[in-house]
């Protein structure tokens, strides 16, 4: 197998309690063989442990002792497996309690989201959240996977009425890529191999379209953006007027000889080298991290950004931004706070909170005074200095910003710039 | 390369050189915490790339227990000469002569677990306010749940429950005084990765992690070195054998692989077949169920 030309896939996985999500991770771990004998026995003896009279591969992706002891699954922890056509990294996200902060967190990274229907149960208001969620981070890829077939017969009738209304409601989300397959993950039906016992379904297994999916695109191409993220001057004989800008390039292609702009300065300049290590590049794009290096001396800093001469982000210290509230501390208009973007940071003023949205009916709340743990709402932000951006839908990372709080420095919201 | 995608090697490269630079721009006195074994050794060649052509704008550390491989230390001279940067040692031995950490006694005594107390005393005399360290998230379950910024509390605490969520590239590195964060650049890389790209970029690494012959002596299932700091137990004996090691620990408590691979290819043949995991040979983490989690918190690498 050659290892080394694989593509990376990152997948979160959303599901609410027992709905077989930790089963199917262990299955793709355990069908791809990525499940030691060591492993194996910790989770046998566990099982045995508890009285189980089967070995639950759920239990695979049981955490901490701080969990145990309170029955729960604290935000994200993140599995990895490979086949010999890619790497996965799984953020793998509870369904319950702190929901939407921790599917949030995974979901910001991630290439492709899962989401698990009980066959039995078919929608719920689970499931809403989960898509709207998907299609609210831009997760270019969906894969709605229906669970627990074997509890219907494997009935083609069921997973049709369930996919039916899955369509109905996710029509109004846009999500741009939505697979569905029936599967039994405790079975492995469909997850890995094909099932023998729903002939009607004409479709690939889960594990085919994980390995398949095209995601070259899922990057933005167009719109050259490059946040410095520190200027390299190497104070030695040899490179005594050495200035490199590091970076990693967020969006578009840069070439040597490109005709490029500093923003904030609005200086214009030629690309003249782009490295690594010494090593010359030829063309770089996101997500690769560079030295860039330019013909003419410009005070660039941290927090600047390179882009096209032609095709330059949106400058404005006024963000329109849907939030996602991570903090238990609830916010309220005109409260200061501070504004990560790319590598930027600013003080900045939340104005005014907009509206609320009720992420089951997807309908807006107007007229709030607050927003609290969980919420997702549109707010309006007046930064303390010029921010580079994209639209979110855009750009997932110019198009991204974080809000911390200037007390505690604890990150208390997850931005996308409308 | 023509349709614009980096294979995955490439991509956990750029996340990790990422990660480096942004320690290196977001706090005043990051360090490096290299202890000899491979993870670190990968981290310190792609901190290397990171700031080229300029130097490692940070000191590493290494906590020395004095129960080292004498190959380890050797490596790391030599490396950290090669580099040109500064090396910072935090000796056990010290902190047990000075009566701040108590050496456990018994056969199975180890002074893992005392590391804890001069790498916070370091940390803390340093003014250390990043501390980034060559952990994976594949490699145990408490790690599994591990930040790429992991904020510790005054006293080098870690809070499962109280983690800063993270989003996007959006690394959050504020701190009060007196906290300090650990840094994973390499959380998402699992063994299979490291070693593939160690034969990609042709990194050097001690000669433990190749086979070779050793005088050992295998306890409750683990291939242990013949060492001063190992005392034997009735019935136990010194056997010469063909080993080498897939982490790389104190001599007492590192279990070794009964293996013939001696070039990396061999190496990455025999992970790709083997059934048990990386730290399945480490003694330290056998103790308990939960041994890493209960070790991290208190300020654990």
């Amino acid at each position: 197998m050659d290892y080394q030309n694989i593509e990376l896939l990152r997948f979160t996985t959303a599901g609410s309690v027992d709905d077989g999500k930790s089963t199917l991770i262990g299955r793709l771990l355990y069908d791809s063989k990525s499940i030691f004998q060591d492993q194996l026995d910790a989770v046998e003896e566990s099982s045995k442990s508890k009285g189980f009279d089967y070995v639950d591969l759920s239990l695979l992706t049981d955490g901490l002792k701080s969990e145990r002891e309170q029955g729960i699954t604290i935000d994200v922890a993140y599995r990895y497996f490979a086949t010999p056509k890619r790497k996965f990294i799984i953020a793998d996200t509870p369904g319950h309690i702190q929901y939407t902060r921790n599917m949030v967190t995974g979901a910001s990274t991630a290439n492709l989201a899962i989401i698990l229907i009980d066959a039995r149960k078919g929608m719920l208001e689970q499931t809403h959240r989960h898509a709207f969620i998907a299609s609210l981070l831009r997760i270019p890829h969906a894969i709605v996977c229906v669970n627990k077939m074997d509890l219907v017969d494997y009935s083609e009738e069921v997973y049709n009425t369930i996919v039916s209304d899955f369509k109905a409601f996710s029509s109004k989300l846009g999500i741009k890529d939505i697979q569905f397959i029936p599967i039994s993950a405790l079975n492995g039906d469909n997850v890995v191999n094909r099932s023998e016992n729903m002939a009607w379904y004409q479709g690939s297994t889960l594990m085919y379209h994980l390995e398949t999916v095209h995601i070259s695109s899922d990057h933005n191409l167009v719109d050259c953006r490059f946040p410095i993220q520190s200027v390299i001057r190497p104070h030695t004989l040899e490179n005594q007027d050495y200035r490199g800008f590091a970076g990693r390039i967020d969006g578009g292609v840069f070439k040597p000889g490109d005709k490029v702009k500093s923003l904030p300065s609005g200086f214009v300049s030629t690309i003249k080298t782009i490295e690594l290590n010494g090593e010359q590049i030829e063309e770089a794009f996101a997500p690769m991290s560079v030295t860039m290096t330019l013909e003419d001396e410009i005070d660039n800093s941290r927090g600047d950004m390179i882009v096209r001469e032609n095709n330059v982000p949106e400058i404005s210290q006024d963000l329109e931004v849907l939030v996602t509230w991570m903090s238990t501390k609830p916010i309220q208009a005109r409260t200061k706070v501070v504004i990560k973007h790319t590598t930027n940071e600013s003080i900045g003023m939340v104005k005014e909170l907009k509206y609320k949205i009720d992420i089951n009916t997807l309908h807006r709340i107007e007229g709030i005074d607050k927003v609290e743990m969980n919420d997702i709402a549109r707010m309006s932000i007046r930064t303390a200095k010029p921010i580079f951006y994209d639209a979110y839908k855009r750009n997932r990372q110019t198009g991204s910003i974080i809000i911390i709080d200037e007390q505690t420095n604890e990150t208390i919201g997850a931005g996308m710039i409308i | 390369m023509s349709n614009y995608v980096i294979n995955h090697l490439k991509e956990l490269e750029s996340e990790a050189i990422f990660v480096i630079r942004e320690i290196a721009a977001q706090f005043e006195n990051p360090v490096l915490l290299f202890s000899g074994g491979k993870d670190s050794i990968l981290l310190t060649h792609l901190a290397k790339k990171a700031f080229f052509p300029a130097k490692i704008p940070f000191p590493l550390i290494h906590i020395d227990t004095g129960h080292n491989f004498p190959e380890t230390i050797a490596f790391r001279d030599d490396l950290v000469e090669k580099l040109g940067v500064k090396l910072i040692v935090g000796s056990v031995q010290e902190a047990i002569d000075k009566g701040r950490a108590k050496e456990e006694t018994g056969a199975d005594a180890s002074r893992n677990s005392l590391q804890i107390v001069s790498l916070l005393d370091t940390l803390e005399d340093h003014k250390v306010d990043a501390a980034m360290g060559g952990a994976r998230r594949d490699e145990e379950k408490a790690r599994a749940k591990e930040r790429f910024f992991s904020h510790r509390d005054e006293f080098g605490q870690w809070d499962p429950k109280n983690q800063r969520p993270e989003l996007w590239n959006l690394f959050n590195g504020r701190k009060n005084y007196g906290e300090h964060f650990r840094v994973f650049p390499i959380s998402n890389w699992t063994e299979m990765d490291v070693w593939e790209y160690i034969k990609l970029e042709n990194i050097d690494l001690p000669s433990l992690y190749f086979s070779h012959k050793r005088d050992c002596v295998v306890r409750d299932g683990v291939i242990l070195a013949n060492s001063e700091f190992i005392k034997l137990k009735e019935g136990e004996e010194v056997v010469n054998m063909t080993i080498r090691y897939r982490t790389c620990g104190d001599m007492p408590i590192t279990g070794a692989v009964e293996s013939e691979a001696d070039n990396l290819d061999k190496i990455i043949e025999e992970i790709a077949t083997t059934r048990t995991t990386e730290r399945g040979g480490r003694a330290d983490d056998k103790r308990a169920e939960t041994a890493m989690e209960d070790r991290k918190k208190q300020g654990y690498f």
